[in-house]
């Protein structure tokens, strides 16, 4: 069957088994392989993408079903050679490790960002709480989330974005352990 | 200490802080510390390369047909419907792979493994045949073409059964095999053991499991194999965190030539041991690739991944602890039961086989310790170190530490003081323990103190006193251990025979810029930015100046590759010599340059310059470029700016830490709430903080996740019932507290830079901090003692069978009844005693006919 849908501004039309994920359809079919694949029961989340701003499991969903549908994946993050500030927070605070559940964990944080623009770590947390990291223990992926809240906030505000993120970056990434942990 | 202890590895800014482009390397100033990570980039845009994202022209797909039942003899197998598919190249079973002697390969521990099932099948989700289809939708499908008839066995799936007269022999392969025995192993002073034993006050005793569990990846498992017929060559890009050693197996299992062979290793999705062993999924990718002309790829799924993969664990620990009464610890004995599986799979160094577990003794100062291991086969998945386990360092600690605080409620003692009262003392190192492990530094007392200053310890303490006052169940644990990593000297350790050394090889460019080739792979933990960092510290060129390649065996030197902690303590020891060796190099040209005797010349980072002359001076970049160039050359010294080395450890290293847990337990439900964890860890010289913080928290979270919820549990047929993570529960952000971690720095001597190395430190020493926290927790009902995992179920009967034995023993109408009847719960609310009191006040409800049980909701 003949499927059509947006994927990263972009409408896209292919052929396809009605039986076809949407998870193999855009890391086979078009070749967008950031989006990953990790369980095939729902409960890992590698594999979210953005379904019209919300983050869909692209593993349980069929291709079919998302015809018609605007599809944002990793690649659509980055606009026009600028990162998206998530993408900057899970470097900056070390967000990531292995980067395979990477993709999945910055899209809903852009999808929960764009729905609350100043979540408590708890909103994060729960957020999130429907995708796996085996590698981070989570923290430092809410202090990215935190950490781009508000760069954005910053943004808003009107002051100059590019000139002054680079120095609220400075401090260390482990500036919480406990003063005079340093033995 | 002169190496590093003083030496600042660490600044106060980052790379991304600094003016882009201004001034030449020697100038501008060297970022170290808590960089961002060079391998971040590509991550972060999509862009990362696994396995799976690989595509090659002409590609085919496998896929595993896996056996339903766990032990079975194979009657027949009809491949005729799925040859029959318009889509399927080939299938493979055992018949067609015995010919060409692959239908069994050997093992990491010198024993063999069914690849594709000859004979019978020993454990639910062996590999029964491979499809090769052309596209992976299709060769799913016909697997359900294959019709595979069993002639069911009984399978042996309690260890404690497996040595049993009359337990169903698994491995009738073997010749003269007339058991499930696979090793008995000992180590430390029997007879002393049991003389301190014999004279001490206290002797406690406790049956410990650790549940077998599964390092369960993001990624998954897989291969492609291209074979290329003409110049025979065999590229095999796949998921391994070896990929050198995979190599050299790979030559002797085929009879393929090792230089004919290639394996790469590209961006991999975590690996935490899973990806050290090689796979049946593996060897028929290659069969496939050779029988159709094509490449093929072989991806397992997620059920795959966690029913025939490499597991962890399965210790049966029966653990005995030796004490004064005032709380000196005097020995540690344990008989243990290691259930290895169906296969004896474990990737260890050949001397022991069961791995480092004679390391039990943890970080305490003994008279004496026995400690004996009996190895068995069972009906399940083969492996036995994964998950980040130290060669099984992480049983180890675990049951130290439990036993500990078991001694601490024998003695009524508060278990920081007893751990404060017996701890190494510096003075102790280097320190050989009683089953002969040389710790190499540690200042113990310190890290601990630390992290009870941390975590408020006192008035924790003080809370918890309150809380039980009305009712609610607060447990404070705690955990101290010993790592050790760095796997290891040569003259000791070997995998396959193969020597555990590494290599490392440094080339500078001519315009300054460096490349450095590494025998080790990354599986998220950063080397591309650490390695950097350790060779612009010692060359004094930037971080981003310093390429790092790794995970390709036609570009990088031979090594055995990433596990067990052992990238900085070897390799980076490795990297650490070779960059020294390109500077002494350099200090050679830069004498010849400058018309100065090389002993003349004083190293400062990124130049050498003339002693007493600091203005006579040549950087890095300008030396390169003159040993590119035409500089008349020292007699003796080669041309071009490049060193290669081979380290082979010394010893191993001692990594060590303090952990405080502090969970709440809801009474009603059983439900273990961890609130806090504090985490106070010493790996010796710090090189990337951030990235060493992020190592400690993934193992914080692996903790809690197995003292919490994980476990690989079987039915009695074999039926494994952690085949998805429906059933494998993992933590997600909702179940772990934002993690408080600290550090003390105590180098080791013995290493170029004084790194020990945190892969999986956290991992060995968070469970029992957990454990020991929820029965803390549960100490006013009577609770001494549970296993993992703490799910609400269990945690929920143990509450209700304490309360029940504490009704029968001071109920009236039930004095010398039997406290582990199942209605006793019943009973519970009913009773009068103290401690079912605090129980009702605790909120447990332990129901009408059970009714209360709640789910083991993750």
């Amino acid at each position: 069957m003949q499927v059509t849908m947006t994927v990263n501004g972009v409408e896209v039309t292919r052929e396809v088994e009605p039986r076809r994920l949407l998870v193999h359809f855009i890391r086979e079919d078009l070749r967008l392989t950031g989006t990953h694949w990790g369980c095939d029961t729902s409960n890992c989340g590698v594999c979210v993408v953005l379904v019209d701003g919300t983050p869909v499991k692209s593993c349980t969903m069929l291709a079919a079903s998302a015809g018609g549908h605007e599809v944002r994946t990793v690649e659509g993050l980055e606009q026009s050679g600028k990162l998206d500030p998530i993408q900057d927070a899970f470097m900056e605070k070390h967000g990531l490790q292995c980067g395979f559940c990477t993709p999945g964990m910055m899209l809903t944080s852009r999808a929960l960002l764009d729905a609350n623009p100043d979540p408590s770590e708890d909103e994060i947390r729960e957020a999130i709480s429907g995708q796996i990291c085996r590698c981070t223990g989570y923290s430092t992926i809410v202090r990215s989330v935190r950490w781009a809240a508000e760069q954005e906030q910053k943004a808003r505000d009107g002051e100059s974005a590019a000139g002054s993120t680079a120095d609220e970056g400075t401090h260390e990434t482990a500036d919480h352990e406990t003063a005079g942990a340093t033995a | 200490m002169t190496t590093t202890a003083d030496r600042p590895l660490r600044v106060p800014h980052k790379a991304t802080d600094e003016p882009e482009g201004v001034g030449s390397p020697g100038e501008r100033p060297i970022g170290y510390g808590s960089l961002r990570r060079k391998e971040d980039p590509r991550f972060i845009r999509g862009k990362g390369r696994y396995l799976d994202d690989m595509l090659l022209p002409g590609m085919l797909h496998g896929a595993v047909l896996r056996s339903t039942v766990a032990h079975a003899r194979l009657v027949s197998i009809d491949t005729t419907a799925a040859l029959a598919h318009p889509k399927v190249k080939a299938v493979i079973t055992g018949k067609d792979l015995e010919p060409l002697n692959l239908a069994w390969a050997p093992t990491l521990s010198n024993d063999v493994q069914s690849v594709l099932v000859t004979d019978k099948v020993r454990f639910q989700g062996q590999e029964v045949a491979f499809v090769i289809a052309e596209d992976a939708y299709s060769a799913r499908d016909a697997l359900e073409l294959i019709d595979v008839e069993y002639d069911v066995l009984p399978p042996v799936i309690n260890a404690k059964k497996a040595l049993d007269p009359g337990a169903p022999i698994i491995r009738d392969d073997l010749e003269g095999r007339t058991d499930n025995h696979i090793f008995d192993w000992e180590s430390g002073d029997k007879e002393a053991t049991e003389k301190v034993f014999a004279e001490a006050d206290v002797v406690v005793t406790r049956e410990v499991l650790y549940p077998r569990v599964h390092p369960a990846p993001m990624e998954t498992c897989g291969a492609i194999a291209d074979y290329e017929p003409v110049d025979g060559k065999l590229t095999i890009y796949t998921t391994t965190q070896a990929p050198h050693a995979h190599r050299t197996v790979y030559a002797l299992v085929s009879g393929i030539p090792e230089h004919k062979i290639r394996i790469v290793s590209p961006d991999i999705g975590g690996g935490f041991g899973n990806k050290v062993g090689i796979y049946p999924g593996y060897v028929c990718a290659v069969v496939g690739s050779i029988v159709t002309g094509h490449p093929v790829k072989w991806m397992e799924d997620r059920s795959e991944n966690l029913m025939s993969t490499s597991f962890a664990r399965d210790y049966h620990m029966h653990g005995e602890i030796a004490a004064t009464r005032d709380g000196k610890i005097l020995g540690l004995r344990t008989d243990t039961l290691a259930d290895h599986g169906a296969f004896n799979g474990t990737a260890q160094p050949t001397k022991y086989p069961a791995g480092f577990f004679h390391i039990f003794t943890g970080s305490y100062d003994l008279q004496a310790a026995y400690c004996k291991v009996t190895g068995v086969y069972t009906n399940k998945a083969p492996g036995g170190v994964a998950y980040a386990c130290s060669f099984r360092v992480t049983e180890a600690a675990y049951l130290v530490e439990r036993m500990v605080d078991a001694l601490a409620i024998e003695l009524d003692m508060d278990p920081a003081e007893l751990r404060l009262r017996n701890l190494l003392k510096p003075e102790q190192f280097p320190y050989t323990s009683k089953t002969g492990w040389e710790y190499d530094s540690g200042e113990y007392e310190k890290t601990l103190r630390l992290a009870m200053e941390m975590a408020g310890y006192d008035d924790l303490r003080r809370e918890q006193a309150e809380k039980r006052e009305r009712g609610e169940l607060m447990g404070i644990g705690l955990s101290f251990f010993t790592e050790t990593v760095g796997a290891g000297p040569r003259k000791h350790m070997d995998i396959l025979g193969l020597g555990m050394a590494d290599g490392a090889e440094l080339r500078v460019h001519p315009t300054g810029k460096a490349v450095v080739r590494l025998s080790v792979q990354t599986q998220g933990q950063g080397h591309e930015t650490t390695f950097a960092q350790i060779v612009a510290e010692e060359l004094g060129i930037p971080p981003e100046d310093i390429e790092v390649v790794h995970g390709d065996t036609d570009q990088t030197p031979y090594g055995l590759g990433t596990y067990g902690s052992r990238s900085t303590p070897v390799s980076g020891a490795a990297v650490a010599v070779v960059t020294r060796k390109v500077r002494d190099k350099a200090r050679l040209i830069a004498g010849a340059m400058l018309e100065a005797p090389p002993e003349d010349l004083e190293w400062e980072k990124g130049r050498w310059f003339v002693k007493g002359d600091p203005d006579k001076s040549k950087t890095i970049a300008e030396i390169a470029m003159a040993a590119h160039g035409t500089v008349a050359l020292p007699e003796g010294v080669e041309a071009n700016l490049e060193a290669m080395t081979t380290y082979d450890p010394p010893n191993l290293t001692y990594p060590y830490g303090a952990y405080i847990c502090v969970v709440d337990i809801d009474g009603g439900t059983g439900q273990v709430k961890v609130r806090r964890f504090v985490a106070v860890d010493d790996c010796g010289t710090r090189i990337n903080p951030m990235i060493i913080e992020g190592q400690v928290h993934g193992g914080l979270t692996d903790g809690v996740g197995m003292a919490l919820m994980e476990i690989i549990d079987f039915d009695e047929e074999g039926n494994c019932l952690g085949g998805s993570f429906m059933d494998y529960l993992i933590p997600t952000a909702m179940e772990v507290p934002a993690w408080e971690t600290g550090h003390t720095v105590t180098p080791s001597p013995h290493h170029p830079i004084g790194a020990k190395g945190i892969g999986e430190s956290a991992t060995v020493g968070s469970p029992a901090a957990v454990v020991n926290a929820i029965i803390d927790a549960l100490r006013p009902l009577g609770v001494d003692d549970i296993d993992m995992p703490c799910t609400p179920s269990r945690v929920w009967h143990t509450m209700a069978d304490a309360i029940a034995r504490s009704s029968a023993k001071s109920g009236a109408g039930t004095a010398g009844g039997d406290g582990e009847d199942a209605s006793a719960p019943k009973q519970a609310g009913a009773s009068g005693s103290a401690q079912s009191g605090s129980a009702q006040q605790a909120g447990i409800q332990t129901g009408e006919g059970g009714g209360a049980d709640p789910d083991d909701a993750g």
